[in-house]
């Protein structure tokens, strides 16, 4: 590293969390700073440098800081301290351990406490996997260690230069994290120490490997986007939505019952309480694919929106950079970010500050880029190894006024695979999820069309004609309060009741049901069937009450057995009785 | 050593600016004007040593000469039972005729909570309003905003609540209000008996700016450190537009770059911040909030209450006088509907709910000269008898009380096994003769 590890600074301009420092000596682009004022060290990050001065945005609240106050500057840019111990954590945006916090400081949060991010005393069962004399670089397994529900690889630091060879490595045992491991020579001949963890800059993407083109499903147990509007391992999602529409429940839904080893969840900027119901119930709620507790799969990374607003920027780089080290490791892992805006609010402000020259509704020039990086980070990566694993990013958008016209809604809908897009007018009529099945769209439901299995091209062409029915049936209903029934052909109203029956049984969804909470991917096969035996089937009414009333019992019939687990006897007989409706 | 100063360099919008050394960010100032008044004032940036202050009375008529002492220390507020009955202005002035209250002071916005110490809300706030505690039932440690207009009767549902309710203190934030509104709640509070455990902050649409911005903050660490002394609080804010309006009037004085209808980029920030202070906190107190927010245009998109209603645990409408049933909604009713009540509660207020959406549409029909079948004449006597017993924010029951006073009223107007409620429930709570 060139930089000089004399640099001094000192504070001669504040305004909010933006500080001028006139400094001597070398300073490096983002590199982290602290301010010493009040007898404490309050963290912030370079963002501009000019001449012998340089612009700071300090994350902690800045009351007390004056003119004069010492800078230290740290050389390292922002970073997330990697290793075992990451899962069933809870962090701030700059990767403060919450709960340490709350037992050295009580209550509230104080400032300038930064507390070591993975416990430095528990031992872990380390189980190498290289020995000496191998060859290896970046990235390489150098043993593992069970975490949770894991097998948490332990591997070469990402900042190892060029190959290397394997000098020593510890024999299985206990270590903590900070005992060395391994003794790797590199090309020069230095020889380095190795221990299980190693930090890594949070704004750098962690991809080593190959990218693999992400064409498998990443599962939901939510219908309607395994449905029409699926999400790809290693893809991208965005749901944006006006307040109240649902976006949290959906998240929370999906961070409970989606196919992935890792999920980390991002509260970036919205309520604390929020958060709390993870904290307080993932512990508690097992989790179906692994027998274990959800909490053991999961990451919290909590910047909520009383917390600096500053921090919000790195709260989602920190969780990306945990969700890329597991990715790396082979596991296929799932971020989730509620919400986005609030991240690009926080760099409006920040822009603001500095004076940019601001672009729509004031938003910086470099706000679709950023968003653009940030969803590149996503994806399916086969490491050296020769291990597969994937990041899966879903990021929340909460547009001014419900609106989708505005920048931070529309740069992401420039990049994601996915929209799952929440209206009002159907959380209003308690249609949830509230997905817009209308607006909505997926890029990857062909690219789940697999050639050699032949029912995957069946249930996407179901899926695709239910979609179609739907929406004639949306037009229809339009003209229908518009001209009144009586101008509607009985034909046009069988269409419309079957988009409607499509909607209520199979698009939506209540999450507050125990049962018809998550879905299988079996038992939404076994409602597709039938709802595409209903869809097709040429109905005769004798008039109009008559097909209301059919759809209107057949419908009732069908959510209560969505309803019902599978386990109990009452599945066969409502299924029966369904099946006899509609093919009698 | 208290540093005094006598020269102003410059004067713009509510900002002064002056010459000072070893001044912090937040620090406090008093400024002496030679007109004989004084005011407040507060350091927001600094440039070496010109310090920018944010004059909390405003500058007009502050002059160059004017003598400015630095505090030491960043805006504080009293605290303690002496607090009680009291009536101060934003910037913590009595304005009650009683004495000025030196004791324990305190730093305003302070720290924000751990969200690791935080407990799930399960405690209920009793208001004895049937379209609160019934429909959409407040929970300890939730904010909520009354979304209005003006001309609304607001300020009456806020003093009803804090009248009605059994918390054991109230902090009222008043802001823009009108003298007219001030003199109201300190009335009412003094007749209800409220008086004696309220603390007012009152901004009034003639003073000056800058103090209904800190109404909030002194407000709600007043309330904070009641809560940790295990009080459970309950916080009156009215009317949050006008803070908003009031972030907006001084950011665009300070030539900040607005981002929505010339507020500032930071307004769902500064709403935030305030409004999570509502907290319940375990084995100790609590502080619920309950915020005004008039919608200008009657536009919920409105920058003020679209921001709002990405913070909140939803929203009361309150339209035509009464609290609409429609669009309001309690995010964390569930919380204590049927847990923290009576087992009935949630099916109830829903089929209560859903029949009298039923009623409307039947009132339509009536409207449109529609001839009324049975069913319809039924509903349209349930509707009058909800709006009359239910709806209106006169009613004062108990929620055991409005639960047996529903059922009461379905009686009266259906038959067992046409409310589409569980057997279950009519035959343990109906009032149905047997
Ligand atoms: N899938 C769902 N099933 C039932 N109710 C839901 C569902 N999703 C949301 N809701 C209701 O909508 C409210 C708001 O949802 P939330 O996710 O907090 O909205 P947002 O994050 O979009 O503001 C919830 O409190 C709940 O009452
Ligand atoms: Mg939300």
């Amino acid at each position: 590293m060139s930089v000089d590890n004399n640099t001094k600074g000192k504070i001669i301009a504040a305004q909010g969390n933006l500080m001028t420092v006139r400094f001597n000596g070398d300073v490096r682009q983002n590199e982290l700073v602290y301010v010493k004022t009040e007898g404490i060290s309050l963290k912030g990050e370079v963002i501009e440098i000019n001449g012998d001065t340089a612009k700071v945005q300090v994350f902690e609240p800045t009351r007390g800081i004056k003119y004069g106050d010492e800078v230290v500057f740290d050389r390292e840019l922002l970073s997330v301290e990697l290793g075992p111990g990451l899962l069933k954590s809870v962090y701030d945006g700059l990767q403060n351990p919450l709960e340490d916090i709350a037992k050295e400081a009580g209550y509230f949060l104080p400032r300038g406490m930064y507390l070591s991010p993975l416990d430095k005393e528990v031992k872990w069962k380390f189980t190498p996997i290289a020995k000496p004399g191998d060859s290896v670089e970046r990235a390489s397994y150098l043993g593992s260690v069970p975490e949770a529900v894991i097998e948490h690889k332990i591997m070469v630091p990402f900042n190892f230069p060029g190959k290397g060879t394997i000098k020593e490595i510890k024999p299985a045992g206990e270590y903590t994290v900070l005992d060395e491991i391994a003794k790797i020579e590199d090309e020069t001949g230095k020889v380095h120490s190795v221990t299980m963890t190693q930090k890594w800059p949070a704004k750098f993407p962690i991809r080593f490997g190959e990218r693999l083109f992400p064409d498998k499903p990443l599962y939901t147990a939510c219908r309607i986007i395994d449905g029409p509007f699926p999400v790809a391992k290693g893809g991208t999602f965005c749901t944006p939505g006006p307040f109240g529409a649902g976006k949290t429940v959906l998240q929370h839904q999906i961070s409970k019952n989606a196919h992935a080893q890792v999920v980390v969840i991002v509260a970036c900027g919205e309520r604390a309480g929020e958060v709390v119901e993870v904290l307080r119930e993932f512990p508690k709620l097992d989790d179906p694919q692994t027998g274990k507790k959800l909490m053991d799969r999961t990451t919290i990374i909590c910047n909520t929106s009383s917390m600096p607003v500053a921090a919000r920027e790195s709260s989602i780089y920190v969780g990306t950079t945990i969700a890329e080290y597991y990715r790396q490791m082979g596991i296929d892992t799932l971020l989730l970010a509620d919400s986005t805006s609030r991240w690009a609010q926080a760099l409006r402000e920040m822009s603001g500050r500095l004076e940019e020259i601001p672009g729509e509704e004031a938003f910086p020039a470099y706000l679709s880029s950023r968003i653009a990086e940030f969803y590149e980070r996503a994806g399916v990566v086969l490491n050296k190894n020769g291990d597969a694993g994937s990041l899966t990013i879903g990021g929340s958008v909460s547009p001014a006024g419900g609106n989708f016209e505005e920048p931070v809604t529309q740069s992401t809908l420039a990049v994601v695979g996915c929209f799952l897009g929440l209206s009002r007018s159907r959380s209003d009529a308690r249609r949830f999820p509230a997905i817009d099945p209308l607006i909505s769209w997926s890029k990857y439901l062909d690219r789940f069309r697999d050639p050699k299995v032949e029912s995957s091209g069946k249930r996407i062409d179901t899926i695709k004609m239910a979609q179609k029915n739907l929406v004639e049936g949306d037009e229809i209903g339009k003209k229908m309060s518009v001209v009144g029934e009586e101008g509607i052909s009985m034909e046009d109203i069988i269409t419309y009741l079957k988009g409607e029956f499509y909607d209520a049984v199979y698009l939506q969804q209540n999450a507050f049901d125990k049962v018809d909470t998550a879905t299988d991917a079996n038992r939404q096969q076994e409602q597709l069937d039938i709802v595409e035996m209903v869809l097709r089937k040429k109905y005769n009414f004798e008039n109009r009450d008559a097909a209301r009333k059919y759809f209107l019992n057949l419908t009732d019939k069908f959510i209560q057995w969505n309803y019902t687990a599978r386990e109990v006897a009452e599945y066969k007989e409502q299924k029966v009785q369904i099946l006899e409706m509609v093919k009698g | 050593m208290l540093k005094t100063y006598n020269k102003i360099e410059k004067i713009k919008g509510s900002i002064a600016q002056v010459k000072a050394e070893n001044v912090t960010l937040g620090e406090l100032a008093h400024v002496r004007l030679k007109d004989g008044r004084s005011t407040l004032a507060e350091v927001i940036s600094f440039n070496e040593d010109d310090v920018n202050l944010q004059i909390y009375q405003g500058t007009k008529g502050v002059s160059t000469g004017d003598q400015i002492k630095f505090l030491g220390r960043p805006m504080q507020v009293a605290m303690g039972d002496s607090l009680l009955g009291r009536v101060f202005n934003g910037s913590g002035d009595p304005i009650d005729n009683g004495p000025e209250i030196m004791e324990n002071k305190i730093d305003i916005g302070g720290p924000s909570f751990n969200p690791s110490k935080r407990i799930i809300a399960k405690r209920m706030v009793k208001t004895n309003i049937p379209m609160i505690d019934m429909f959409n039932t407040l929970v300890i440690s939730q904010k909520i905003p009354i979304f209005s207009v003006a001309g609304e009767p607001y300020n009456d549902l806020l003093a009803r609540i804090a009248s009605q309710t059994d918390a054991d203190v109230i902090v009222l934030g008043g802001m823009g209000l009108k003298y007219d509104d001030y003199e109201f709640f300190r009335k009412y509070f003094s007749e209800s008996g409220a008086l004696e455990k309220t603390t007012m902050f009152i901004h009034t649409a003639s003073d000056p700016v800058v103090e209904c911005i800190l109404v909030p903050d002194m407000t709600l660490a007043v309330a904070e450190q009641f809560a940790i002394q295990n009080k459970n609080v309950l916080v009156l804010l009215t009317d949050m537009t006008a803070f908003a309006d009031a972030q907006k009037e001084i950011s665009i004085s300070m030539e900040m770059v607005p981002s929505n209808r010339g507020y500032p980029g930071s307004l769902y920030s500064d709403l935030a911040s305030r409004y999570e202070k509502a907290v319940d906190i375990d084995g100790s107190g609590s502080i619920t909030i309950i915020a005004v927010t008039t919608m200008p245009g009657n536009d919920v998109t409105h920058p003020v209450p679209d921001n709002t209603g990405y913070i909140t645990e939803g929203q009361f409408y309150l339209n035509g006088g009464v609290i609409n049933p429609f669009g309001s909604l309690s995010r964390l009713k569930q919380n204590v509907m049927g847990k923290a009540t009576r087992e009935d509660h949630g099916d109830l207020a829903n089929a209560m709910i859903r029949l009298y959406a039923d009623a409307k549409k039947a009132r339509d029909r009536e409207s449109m000269g529609f001839r009324l079948s049975e069913w319809d004449k039924k509903l349209i006597k349930y509707e009058e008898l909800f709006e009359e017993r239910i709806m209106s924010l006169e009613v004062n029951l108990d929620i055991i009380e409005q639960l047996d006073l529903g059922w009461e009223i379905l009686a009266g107007c259906f038959d067992k096994n046409e409310t589409g409620l569980k057997n279950e429930w009519i035959n343990k709570f109906g009032k149905w003769d047997k």
